[in-house]
């Protein structure tokens, strides 16, 4: 019984096999009848293949598969023998069949039965289509009927030309008949060679595959262990079993990655059905041209780009592709062509996707990326035409005229190019108005072995892969003050006249570096689009190695990309580049709008720098970077308002504070720039919050290469330097937006205002609940959901107190503590801990782990009282009559 | 987190009775075998820096990474004495593949009587108490049974 069972599983899954093969090749075999409707040979294989089906599901009892692909075999078998015209409708009902074949089919799979679908509308639709005798071949009579209402002797002559016709028809179909049994004849020698080939090929299982795949990663590495402990000894024996080992290994390890390639045809086998079923929705034509479908890919590979793939092609058919109307308006042939290509190039595979359509509109591009609030129309006018097209992978960014549902809702590009970076690609965009679209795609062949950089900082090694890597630099000792600058604290690099941002890893791990160091190395790394310069303490070789997952435990962490296990034995971190750069904060916080400008910046202004020169009070000419302007604003005197004790404007949606730069640099003297209408404001942004300062008048942009002249001893001001043929000052912006903070701050509340509590919680309820008591209070309240989030927000504005919920998420608040003290710059943050409520163990756990107090959580006024007593230095560090209440 | 109570857990207690023993700081422990893949000296060990501090590094185990937690930080224990410095691994199988716990000693296998077993007390230390399923009462001392599971998953039973 057992036997029988296992035999019918068996039976079943080599049915879904053949099934599903056979499906797929429906669907290009129905997408091609259509084109040429009278090819006999494809009218005979799709026959076949529903025939299949229909018999198999008769022997294993599947009747609702077997009654769809009955009446959808009648409806081929009228066709087969030319008893019926091939329409549109008829394809598309054919197609209908499959897709409810495929349904069931998956349901088979999953559950073992066919599940509970309703077909009775697609049966009785091929019913009516096979049943409508009276449309068979009714061309004629038809014919003849229209033309006795016009004229009865012309009739006559079109009878007999109708007959010529029916013979002809009849000749015809002896013809088919001829022909098909020739075919059938042919298939059979065919079908002799294909079991001859089925012989030579076996099914495997992909775990099996994966398994060898692992294997085979399991050989590499040791092999480069025998490799590496080989070079220690002169051993000619061992030297020669290791070379020996070393070919072996590399043709195996071929031979392995071979089996896992498939071709890309696989994935494209869906497209034609998919620009068909687009092309009549959309009622356009459009031709879909193929070249290289058998290019190979690693299965993982071929997995990870069907996605993006099946959307670039949605994209060209919707968007790319014009109505035929419009392409006839436009000179070109009404029907539009897609074409797919592919090809191995250096290693790497590139996959392209063009259309012959509309092309992208620049203009259009710029004028939706103001829209979407993307980019300032400053910004765009200085964008070029290749780095207005990249806008199109921003996030949330869609030209399309109208929402389709084929594409359109915004999510789009970006995700294809997020995706296709996801397993080291690239996205490129090349696009003429009027010519078409291609987006050519560079992919590597596989992921299981990459090639990797072995580098070391912190005493420890740590692999990049070589994808991200685009050059080394290495700084001398002697020269090494002058290369490393600093723009407003943060290390620049010169690179052939452009500012490279630069970060160091033991400083983003939080290594000790190596002291006295004779030289800089620095790697320069490139995630997405961006750049940066990443100084390690030394860098090894190149190598390649095996990738492997990192523990559940270690998900979390952005930094890495995975591990591997060095030719030594030991284990190495795979960074992550992305993760890198955006940990170590040289992306920026407003990366996503400024990238593209800053990539202009540095390549038109080179080595200068652009400044804002402004008038205040006695100070003629002052400076500060126009890359930390926000905006030039003049707001009318009766537009400025009072607010806690402070002079404020409404502007876009907020209160924006102003603040006199004339009070700050000569506090007592009558102020000039607040008397003036308009009152001219310079407008910075600091994190989330903006500053206005008032200054008595703009005077101009300028882009000059600055050197400091001259230090300055006065306070709010850096030094002065000649610009413009003139002394100018420039201004500490760091020191007067503190200055302007608390001015403004301590004559509303010398508790509250300006000071930043964050609330990290996991729960956002939670937070919403702690917030809203801090927020009357009138703190600056930023909220951070896990520890990630607390370091990234910690990195980029100044905060007072950071309250956390005893359960922070991913290690708890323990590790929050231990990740501000072990930063010097953090390190003086007060913390403190809400509860749920208060038990002893907690309690003491609290006071033990190094927080500076803590609350119930719900008890918003203690929490309040808390934080307000935190802030205030001097009380901050010592334990607080509560907090011993709680330990006790 | 807070609702699932350690003393819930008792009906799901692994019945094979044999437990692989270690201890931590003064603290007894077991794991049952079934779960213990294998024990090993001190390995290297790559430190994961920005890692939670629990995560003591990885150790390479034959071709395969595995991830070391160090078992006096996640019980919220005092760093070991100077003479008591060499852990040992012990590579315990769970859900998401086998994880390192070290530890101060590795104890023998025990055959347990399950007429012998308590739930966990209540007054159980802070850190310890989510990640152990009950107590076995020897003669002459208590017998913790961890639950590998939680004490693998960092998000559980850190603090409350």
């Amino acid at each position: 019984m057992d036997d029988a069972c296992a035999e019918d599983k068996e039976m079943i899954r080599e049915f879904l096999i053949e099934s599903d093969e056979n499906l797929s090749r429906l669907d290009l075999d129905l997408v091609a009848l259509e084109k040429s409707p009278l090819d006999v040979d494809l009218l005979g294989s799709i026959f076949r293949t529903i025939h299949t089906i229909k018999g198999a599901c008769g022997f294993l009892a599947f009747s609702t598969l077997e009654g769809i692909t009955h009446q959808a075999e009648s409806l081929l078998s009228q066709l087969r023998d030319g008893k019926r015209d091939l329409t549109p409708e008829i394809v598309s009902l054919i197609l209908e069949t499959v897709d409810a074949t495929r349904k069931v089919l998956a349901s088979i799979e999953t559950s073992g039965t066919e599940g509970s679908f309703e077909f009775e509308d697609l049966i009785h639709k091929l019913r009516v289509a096979a049943e409508a005798t009276s449309e068979i071949k009714t061309r004629p009579a038809l014919e003849l009927h229209v033309a006795d209402a016009a004229n009865r002797s012309e009739a006559e002559s079109q009878l007999d030309s109708n007959a010529a016709l029916l013979r002809q028809d009849q000749q015809a179909e002896e013809d088919r008949r001829v022909a098909e049994r020739r075919i059938r004849d042919r298939r059979d020698d065919e079908t002799a060679q294909h079991s001859a080939a089925v012989d030579s090929n076996i099914r495997v299982g992909v775990e099996l595959l994966d398994k060898l795949m692992d294997l085979v990663g399991e050989l590499v590495l040791t092999r480069n262990q025998i490799l590496q402990f080989n070079t220690d000894r002169e051993d000619p024996a061992l030297n020669a079993t290791s070379q020996r080992l070393n070919l072996i290994t590399t043709e195996l390890q071929e031979g392995v990655m071979k089996t896992r390639m498939q071709p890309i045809g696989m994935v494209w086998n869906k497209l034609p059905r998919v620009v068909r079923d687009i092309s009549v929705g959309l009622g356009k034509q459009i031709q879909l041209r193929m070249d290289g479908a058998e290019t190979e890919l690693d299965r993982t590979i071929i997995e990870a780009i069907k996605d993006p793939l099946m959307h670039l092609v949605r994209n060209c058919c919707d968007h790319g592709i014009e109505s035929p109307a419009a392409r006839t308006h436009a000179g070109k042939s009404p029907q539009g062509v897609l074409t797919l290509r592919a090809y191995h190039e250096g290693g790497q595979v590139n996959i392209e996707v063009g259309d012959d359509g509309a092309g992208i509109n620049v203009a259009r591009v710029k004028q939706k990326a103001i829209e979407k609030g993307l980019l300032r129309p400053e910004q765009v006018e200085k964008l070029g035409d290749r780095e207005a097209l990249s806008l199109i992978f921003e996030p949330g960014f869609s030209t399309a005229q109208s929402v389709t549902n084929i594409s359109g809702r915004g999510v789009g590009m970006d995700v294809v190019k997020s995706h296709i970076e996801k397993i080291g690609g690239v996205v490129d965009l090349h696009s003429r108005l009027g010519e078409g679209t291609t987006v050519k795609i560079r992919i590597p062949l596989t992921l299981a072995i990459i090639p990797g950089l072995v580098i070391i900082s912190g005493g420890e090694r740590f692999v990049i892969p070589q994808v991200s890597l685009l050059e080394l630099i290495r700084i001398e000792a002697d020269s090494g003050g002058k290369h490393i600058e600093y723009v407003h604290g943060t290390p620049v690099y010169r690179r052939r006249g452009s500012l490279l941002p630069i970060t160091y890893l033991n400083q983003v791990l939080g290594l000790k570096s190596a002291d006295g160091a004779a030289a800089l190395n620095m790697v320069v790394l490139q995630a997405e689009d961006r750049q940066f310069g990443l100084v390690v303490d030394g860098i090894y070789d190149t190598q390649e190695i095996v990738v492997k997952p990192l523990g559940k435990q270690l998900k979390g962490l952005t930094l890495y990309a995975g591990a591997t296990i060095m030719g030594d034995g030991r284990v190495a971190l795979i960074l992550d580049v992305l993760g890198i750069g955006q940990r170590s904060g040289v992306f920026g916080e407003l990366r996503e709008s400024a990238r593209v400008v800053d990539k202009h910046k540095a390549q038109s202004t080179m080595e200068q720098q652009r400044l804002l020169l402004f008038r205040s009070g006695s100070f003629e000419r002052l400076a500060v970077p126009l890359s930390l302007v926000a905006r030039l604003e003049e707001f009318s005197r009766s537009d400025i308002e009072h607010a806690g004790g402070g002079k404020v404007v409404q502007y876009r949606d907020r209160i924006l504070p102003l603040v006199s730069l004339q009070a700050i640099l000569e506090p007592g003297t009558p102020d000039q720039g607040l008397h003036a209408d308009p009152v001219q404001v310079v407008v910075f942004n600091d994190g989330d919050i903006s500053v206005g300062m008032v200054v008595d008048q703009i005077l101009d942009v300028t882009e000059e290469a600055v050197t400091v002249r001259q230090r300055s001893g006065r306070k709010g001001l850096l030094g002065s330097a000649v610009i413009g043929n003139r002394v100018t000052d420039f201004l500490d912006l760091h020191l007067v937006l503190r200055e302007s903070k608390e001015s403004w701050s301590s004559s509303a509340d010398e508790h509250t205002r300006g000071k930043t509590v964050l609330v990290a919680d996991a729960s956002a309820f939670s937070r919403g609940m702690i917030r809203g008591g801090l927020d009357m209070a009138g703190y600056s309240v930023l909220e951070a959901a896990n520890l990630d989030e607390v370091i990234r927000k910690l990195e980029c504005h100044t905060i007072d107190v950071v309250v956390t919920a005893l359960e922070l998420p991913p290690d708890g608040s323990t590790a929050l503590v231990a990740a501000l003290r072990s930063r010097p710059e953090l390190a003086k943050i007060p913390i403190l801990a809400l509860v749920e409520s208060f038990d002893q163990n907690q309690a003491a756990f609290a006071q033990t782990a190094g927080f500076q107090d803590c609350q119930e959580k719900f008890d918003g006024l203690l929490v309040l009282e808390s934080v307000t007593r935190l802030v205030s230095p001097q009380t901050a560090v010592e334990a607080t009559p509560e907090c011993m209440s709680c330990a006790g | 987190m807070t609702n699932d109570l350690p003393g819930t857990k008792a009906p799901t207690l692994p019945m094979s009775g044999q437990f692989s023993t270690f201890f931590v700081g003064d603290l007894f422990f077991g794991v049952d075998v079934v779960h213990v893949q294998e024990v090993l000296r001190s390995q290297h060990m790559t430190s994961v820096p920005q890692a939670p501090d629990v995560i003591e590094g990885l150790i390479n185990l034959r071709g395969q990474i595995v991830t070391a937690i160090d078992m006096r930080r996640r019980l919220l224990l005092p760093p070991p004495s100077a003479d008591h410095l060499t852990s040992m691994n012990m590579v315990v199988r769970t859900a998401d593949g086998a994880v390192s716990l070290l530890v101060d000693e590795i104890g023998d296998v025990l055959d347990m009587d399950p007429s012998t077993y308590e739930p966990p007390p209540d007054n159980l230390a802070t850190g310890a108490r989510d990640l152990i399923r009950g107590v076995y009462k020897l003669k002459d001392r208590l017998l913790l049974v961890l639950d590998e599971e939680r004490t693998v998953d960092l998000t559980a039973g850190r603090t409350a």
